[in-house]
């Protein structure tokens, strides 16, 4: 009997324009979203080589990594973020491409918008000019990070050359213990094979506790691929996927709808199909984790201590482990529920979803936000903060004493006025806690919302699972 | 993009592991829209203090290493963001090379669209180019493409690159030129797209 196939190499499969030989694949992209940041370079060389936008209609623009999050009627203030928006728009108005500004009721980040629309549908190739691409991989889609070059090429062509990277399947079996989340979840696969262990794969995320996770946190999941190395993470589409696509804006109907959910239905990795590398996690075994250091994989266990260099005999590992801790200002021992925090950060394309929001509001309806804390939530686009509005959402927080902002990418890289002061401590529910990320010096620890939350209230960690 | 044939020059030590792309250009300086002008910015938090103060003791700011043209770094070089503004500063600032023990993906991929070299070598070579870098900053490195050699005082490695990232390389190759070579074929697998694939405007 021949090996079947994975649903990583159905989609590149049935993608292929020209199949590379020795030479990368030539793959056709279903679409391109697109930000303000890796853009203008693309599309001012595109002008200088006297080329056009080949598929204005399979690309879709929004204005995110820059863009402030409060009084945003008065547009936005600094010159060069003003500058680089302002390119977007006028970029994608003269390309006939559809954007949506700051203004725009659809607006927000790149990563939220495009399922939101419904842009985002299994089997797709989808590209961006960002690393957290890998979000829409839970909707078994492949979709990858590009660079401004990369960026270039789709704009021309509509597709990309790319070798086909190895395949890997996570598989964790079981059920997530209550108060563990879909952030603990793939924090702890980082934990486990590192920044670079899923480099040069695409993940599968497959086993029972995947499929008993709602699409927002299998978005959660695959958002964080990267921070593995991986260039991408997928999900197989199940009825989750197709009813959460249902009456979107770009999901297909009638009888275009049929022939989607028949298309779709056959993508799921066959039974006999087989994996380079495989990886197996059990779930019961997960805890709400707390990242101690400054890369994603600097994370433990929040009952754990804060390591020290001594648990590795490379050199390098122990220098990186001990700047880690002179920047986070830790010592080696302290447990982590002894850390103290100073600000709380809920949004980014990693946890700013409806889900993400009810899930920290739950943990602080009737309480208070901690004096020693400034606390923020920033939704993932304009409509999650008018869904969340619509169910109350906003008036726990405020009660709480969270800043309820509007939009954007905000305190997740501080692009925009967002950020950290030095040394200033943050729980935050992003991504990224590498050093200066969220501001020149100040100290990140990635959780779930529901432990940015209870920090908030309790002014240093918790253990979420004891929160009464 | 001009042909890339051999690096040589000199080598600047950044013993460093995990050295993510939020380190080479801080997000600060990602507002620019032009693709030049990130040099002055290279590892920026790094190089300097709060007060934009530059510290003499690291590596860009020490005299002799200011001529180098090969940077020797630790594993997983180049993580994270996508930002191509990292290899453009690297670029920029006059590296024409990076080695490392491994890179991340996208930021290689970046690397040779742009003709910047991204060598891997083996742990122990690059400690051993580490410390050459350390001790002798005038030592004198050659990467040959073609031949896929290093070569250095004491020192003569060979290294795997991408057949066809040299190729385009060695060529100084436009891609996109090459892709709309394929015009038909393009056109053709559009034609034959599944009409429930989104469009996102009319």
């Amino acid at each position: 009997m021949t090996a079947g196939r994975t649903l990583f190499e159905k989609v590149w499969e049935d993608h292929l324009v020209v199949a590379g030989g020795d030479e990368p694949d030539l793959l056709y992209v279903d679409l391109h979203l697109v930000h303000e940041v890796t853009s203008p370079q693309a599309f001012e060389a595109l002008r200088v080589a006297g080329r056009s936008v080949r598929r204005p209609d399979l690309t879709l623009a929004t204005a995110d990594h820059g863009t402030p999050t409060i009084n945003r009627l008065l547009g936005i203030t600094d010159p060069q973020s003003r500058r680089q928006v302002g390119a977007l728009l006028t970029n994608c108005g003269t390309a006939g491409i559809t954007v949506f500004g700051p203004d725009d009721p659809r607006n927000g980040i790149v990563h939220v918008i495009g399922p939101e629309q419904g842009a985002t549908q299994p089997g797709m190739t989808i590209v961006c000019g960002d690393s957290h691409t890998s979000t829409h991989g839970a909707f078994g889609a492949l979709a990858f990070g590009i660079g401004t070059s990369e960026v270039e090429h789709v704009l021309a062509t509509q597709t990309i050359r790319q070798r086909r990277p190895r395949s890997m399947s996570i598989t964790i079996e079981g059920d997530l213990p209550t108060g563990v989340t879909a952030k603990d979840l793939v924090l702890g696969i980082i934990a486990q094979i590192g920044v670079g262990g899923g480099a040069g794969h695409v993940i599968e995320y497959r086993g029972s506790a995947i499929g008993g996770l709602s699409m927002d946190e299998r978005m959660t999941v695959c958002n964080m691929s990267i921070e593995a190395g991986a260039r991408a993470g997928l999900i197989a589409p199940d009825h989750k996927t197709f009813s959460y696509l249902e009456g979107r804006t770009h999901a297909p109907s009638g009888a275009d709808w049929e022939r989607a959910i028949e298309y779709w239905t056959s993508l799921p990795t066959d039974d006999t199909a087989e994996f380079d590398t495989e990886v197996v996690v059990d779930a019961s075994g997960l805890s709400p984790f707390v990242s101690w250091g400054t890369n994603p994989a600097q994370t433990v266990p929040v009952t754990a201590e804060v390591p020290s260099p001594d648990q590795s005999d490379d050199p390098l590992i122990r220098d990186a482990i001990q700047r880690a801790l002179d920047y986070m200002d830790l010592q080696p021992g302290t447990l982590i529920t002894d850390i103290s925090i100073d600000r709380v950060f809920i949004g980014s394309c990693t946890n700013a979803r409806l889900g993400d929001l009810r899930a920290a509001a739950s943990v602080i309806e009737g309480k208070k936000v901690h004096d020693n804390v400034s606390a923020m939530v920033v939704p993932g686009s304009a409509l999650v903060k008018l869904e969340a509005e619509a169910e109350g959402l906003d008036k726990i927080f405020i009660a709480a004493g969270f800043e309820w902002r509007e939009p954007g990418c905000s305190m997740c890289l501080g692009m925009n006025d967002d950020v950290l002061g030095p040394g200033e401590r943050c729980a935050s529910t992003s991504n990224r806690n590498y050093e200066g990320r969220q501001g020149r010096g100040g100290r990140t620890h990635l959780v779930s919302p529901q432990m940015a939350a209870a920090a908030a209230v309790a002014g240093h960690f918790v253990d979420v699972r004891e929160w009464e | 993009m001009e042909p890339v044939l051999i690096v040589s020059g000199t080598m600047a030590p950044l013993p460093r592991a995990q050295v993510d792309t939020d380190q080479i250009i801080p997000k600060q300086f990602l507002k620019r829209i032009e693709r030049t002008g990130f040099g002055e910015f290279l590892f920026y938090d790094w190089a300097r203090d709060g007060e934009g103060e530059k510290d003499p003791g690291f590596v860009l700011n020490r005299p002799q290493y200011r001529k180098a043209t090969v940077l020797v770094a630790g594993p997983d070089f180049g993580t994270g963001s996508s930002r191509e503004h990292a290899p453009w500063a690297l670029h920029d600032w006059g590296f024409r090379a990076v080695i490392a023990p491994s890179f991340g993906d996208i930021f290689r991929s970046n690397c040779h669209k742009i003709g910047l070299l991204a060598i891997e070598l083996p742990e122990a070579v690059v400690d051993t180019l580490l410390a050459l870098a350390d001790e002798q900053p005038n030592a004198a490195v050659t990467v040959d493409l073609k031949h896929q050699k290093l070569s250095a005082p004491g020192v003569e490695e060979s290294f795997e690159f991408d057949a066809y990232a040299k190729y385009m390389l060695l060529n100084g190759l436009d891609e996109i030129g090459l892709t709309m070579l394929e015009e038909s074929v393009i056109a053709e697998f559009e034609d034959s797209r599944p009409t429930f694939k989104p469009r996102t405007s009319s």
